[in-house]
């Protein structure tokens, strides 16, 4: 007998293991950093970029070509001819050229402008550098041929290849600290930054406590709970655009069935413009991302609930303890780890939140947080750039808190 | 404090602040279904409601004749506010006798009915703890599910309601969802109009199209991936499951940019094999995330017989992980067509092209001033009933697809 201890080191098994494990993974690991980390890396790049949406398109050298002159029998004269543009009015494009062959039956008459060579039938100019906003038309005098009449073509269904080199702003290397400099400028960023912060603390804190009484209801068992719980369910379930719709058409200040009900009832002598306020705004949309997501910590602590033994509470009615006391020093403990979770994930869902501010409000009367900034910046204002730096700026805080959450999940296991 | 221990204070206050929800109740409940004015008014609902508690308090009835002070008393003051101020429920003289003595009669009745429930075994004189708390609690959680009830009731009743009005009608009385039922088929006028003019035909099928895509996709990739993180020992897999959560967090604006820039070179905006190759992509890590949690429950001794007995890895993954977690991948599958199916954010951003439009798009594209709202409407509950439909028939594995998917916004 030699040795009896178990091998050391990787041995043939762990590495074929491993190499199952990635061979496994390696269709998410490329999907997902195809539209995660590629997008991540390219938000990083746009934000230092001084580019705005019509940036997108490249700076292109467009030829069109045409036959002036109406030519009807053989022999007539006619003008063929280039019209020539930049089609950027900012980015200029160096070497241009095309090659263009001339149709069968057409006879160049005149002189070739002299940027361009007639080899056969193959017309090759070369003009150099276009500046932006560049337009020319080159018009060359031609005999028309029963060959062409026949044939019943015109030049554009042959186009021209063109070629030149233009800086697409999206690669070139011209780097700006201009969109964060923009961003964090004025008291707008802290304005917005202020917004986000309430938004996320409240509507995660409402969330949570609506959730608790929802669950707190719904902790015994009798006829019809399962019903209640499916019902209770329905915000998060249906679409946001459909509940977000019904709630702007509710809250009308013209015509929403909210404020009829509330003058009516005598709360409010004017109608009351919930989604159109300056604080009323910001408090209306908080309201409805706890409307929205009560029903998801419901569920949770709803489960955690009925997983806690039920010699406990035995034990504490034997002691005499009241319902209140029963809650307080035995329910709330058990309940602590779960809701801690919760908070710690539905914050950063929160803070992360774009479509439901969207909808209502579009982010005016002073609801628009971070993410509904990246939108205005990107494509109200068409500044992509600084759109990417507050995208950047999100990612920094999240960041931030997952540190903080994954130094937590640590300590607290379950989820 | 001790004083309102006392049955006689703690019924009445109940009683009161009941009465107070059931007459506030009542007025919404009949305003949203007939139209006609109604009102509560604070004061009188309060002292009927405290003569209610009175009343209702155990004993009481029985043995009223000691009782007589109190009870004429109360039966005074809430004669005199009826009088002096308006009765419980009021309305304008438009709004029918009829209508507001139904409105009495039904207030009348929650309000004895639910405080007699709420009050039994609380004494007359001094409660003890227990017996306090527990009225309490009984009023707490009668209120609650009412609250409750109503808070998630009232945006879906006034959504399909208003798809079977038209706009003039609301625009008169915004309260009068009545329907007249004698309009036949005509009332669904909306959703023809839909159909017919604005191809929700269409934008139905291609939602349901791109969801079972997606479900179908995200499955294909997240099963190998979750399997490997749950069972198989490699170097980084820790690493690897925290970044399935950090990406699952990145939020969905911060990516939508640049797949928009991306997707405008190469032309892939505007087109359905766009969306069909990102949506997998935001449902993966849930997905990924959701099964590895399954996998790891599983016992491994199974699996580890079936290798035994000579399958290889992807053999014991088909044969016999698979089949036992069936009840895992369909939660899944349901919580991933769920998100598919309600994705607004993407469709908006990178569909124009009306004839490929997702159901969440073509609503949006019905948010305009020109288009009536009942249309709008019409065009929600188009995209809400599939899949609460999908949710009330499968709940059980919705409930538990939703928990372990844990916190997707």
């Amino acid at each position: 007998m030699s040795h009896t201890s178990p091998p050391v080191g990787t041995g043939p098994l762990m590495r074929r293991e491993a190499r199952l494990a990635w061979g496994l993974l390696s269709p998410t690991i490329f999907s997902v950093s195809l539209v995660v980390i590629l997008p991540l890396l390219a938000i990083f790049w746009i934000s230092f970029k001084p580019i705005t949406l019509s940036d997108l398109r490249a700076p292109a050298p467009i030829v069109r070509e045409d036959l002036r002159g109406n030519p009807e029998v053989a022999g007539d004269e006619a003008t063929l001819r280039y019209r020539l543009r930049n089609s950027s009015q900012d980015g200029e494009i160096r070497d241009v050229a095309f090659v263009d062959e001339i149709a069968e039956g057409l006879t160049l008459t005149g002189e070739v402008d002299d940027r361009c060579v007639l080899d056969g039938r193959m017309l090759t100019c070369t003009f150099g550098d276009w500046e932006p906003g560049y337009r020319e038309t080159l018009a060359i005098p031609v005999t028309v041929d029963q060959a062409y009449l026949d044939a019943d073509i015109s030049p554009s269904d042959r186009p021209a290849e063109v070629t030149g080199r233009a800086t697409n702003p999206l690669t070139s290397f011209n780097f700006t600290f201009e969109n964060f400099a923009a961003i964090f400028d004025g008291s707008e960023f802290w304005g917005v930054l202020g917004v986000t912060i309430f938004y996320t603390v409240f509507g995660t804190i409402g969330a949570l406590v609506v959730g608790l009484f929802a669950a707190l209801l719904l902790d015994k068992s009798f006829r019809g709970q399962g019903i209640l719980r499916g019902l209770y369910l329905f915000p998060y379930v249906a679409p946001v655009i459909a509940v977000a719709f019904t709630w702007v058409m509710l809250f009308d200040p013209f015509s929403g069935s909210a404020n009829a009900l509330l003058m009516q009832m005598g709360v409010t002598e004017a109608p009351i413009n919930f989604f159109g306020e300056r604080p009323l705004a910001l408090i209306m949309v908080t309201v409805f991302e706890i409307w929205r997501y009560f029903p998801l910590s419901f569920l949770f602590i709803l489960a955690r609930m009925q997983s806690i033994d039920s010699d406990m509470y035995e034990a504490a009615d034997m002691d005499g303890a009241s319902p209140f006391q029963k809650f307080r020093y035995l329910s709330l403990p058990q309940l602590l780890g779960i809701l801690s979770v919760l908070f710690l994930l539905r914050f950063i869902w929160t803070f992360n939140k774009f479509d439901d501010i969207f909808l209502l409000t579009g982010g005016n009367a002073g609801t628009r947080t971070l993410t509904v900034n990246v939108y205005e910046q990107a494509f109200a204002i068409s500044n992509i750039g600084a759109g990417a730096a507050v995208a950047v700026v999100i990612f920094a805080c999240l960041i931030l808190f997952s540190f903080v959450f994954f130094r937590f999940m640590s300590q607290e296991e379950g989820l | 404090m001790s004083m309102v221990r006392n049955g006689y204070v703690t019924g009445p206050v109940i009683g009161a602040l009941w009465s107070f929800t059931m007459a506030i109740v009542v007025c919404v409940a009949m305003s949203f279904s007939t139209g006609d004015a109604l009102a509560p008014s604070v004061i009188s609902s309060l002292v009927f409601g405290a003569l209610a508690g009175f009343l209702m308090l155990p004993g009481v009835l029985e043995g009223i004749r000691g009782q007589l002070v109190p009870v004429v008393v109360l039966v005074a003051l809430t004669v005199i506010s009826f009088i002096l101020f308006r009765p419980a429920i009021f309305g304008p003289a438009e709004t029918g006798l009829f209508t507001k003595l139904i409105g009495w009669l039904l207030m009348i009745a929650a309000t004895f009915g639910s405080v007699r429930v709420m009050l039994a075994g609380l004494p007359f004189g001094l409660a003890n703890r227990h017996e306090f708390e527990e009225a309490v609690i009984r009023f707490l959680t009668g209120f609650g599910y009412v609250f409750f009830t109503a808070l998630v009731i009232i945006p879906f009743y006034v959504m399909v309601m208003t798809s079977l009005k038209n706009q003039q009608d609301l625009m008169l009385n915004p309260l009068d969802f009545s329907l007249d039922l004698s309009k036949g088929t005509e009332l669904f006028r909306s959703y023809f109009e839909l159909f017919q003019d604005f191809n929700f035909g269409s934008y139905l099928l291609t939602s349901l199209i791109v969801s079972l895509v997606t479900v179908f996709i995200t499955l294909l990739l997240a099963v190998p991936g979750a399997y490997a993180v749950a069972r198989l020992r490699f170097r980084g897999r820790v690493a690897f499951s925290r970044s399935i959560l950090l990406i699952y967090m990145v939020p969905m604006i911060v990516l939508a940019l640049p797949i928009y820039i991306a997707f405008s070179m190469t032309g892939l905006r505007n087109s359905l094999l766009g969306i069909v190759l990102i949506y997998p992509v935001t449902t993966i890590p849930v997905a990924l995330y959701m099964l590895q949690g399954y996998f790891r429950g599983l016992p491994e001794e199974i699996e580890e017989a079936g290798l035994m007995d000579g399958l290889s890895r992807l053999r014991v993954i088909w044969k016999i992980t698979l089949p036992l977690s069936l009840p895992a991948l369909a939660s899944v599958s349901l919580y991933v067509f769920m998100i598919a199916w309600n994705e607004f954010l993407l469709a908006f951003m990178l569909l124009d092209d009306p004839s490929k439009f997702t159901l969440t798009r073509g609503v949006a594209m019905l948010n305009s001033s020109e288009i009536p709202r009942q249309h709008l409407m019409a065009g929600s509950v188009i995209a809400t009933v599939p899949i609460m439909v999908l949710f009330l028939g499968l709940e059980k594995f919705m409930t538990k697809g939703l928990t372990a998917g844990s916190v997707k916004g």
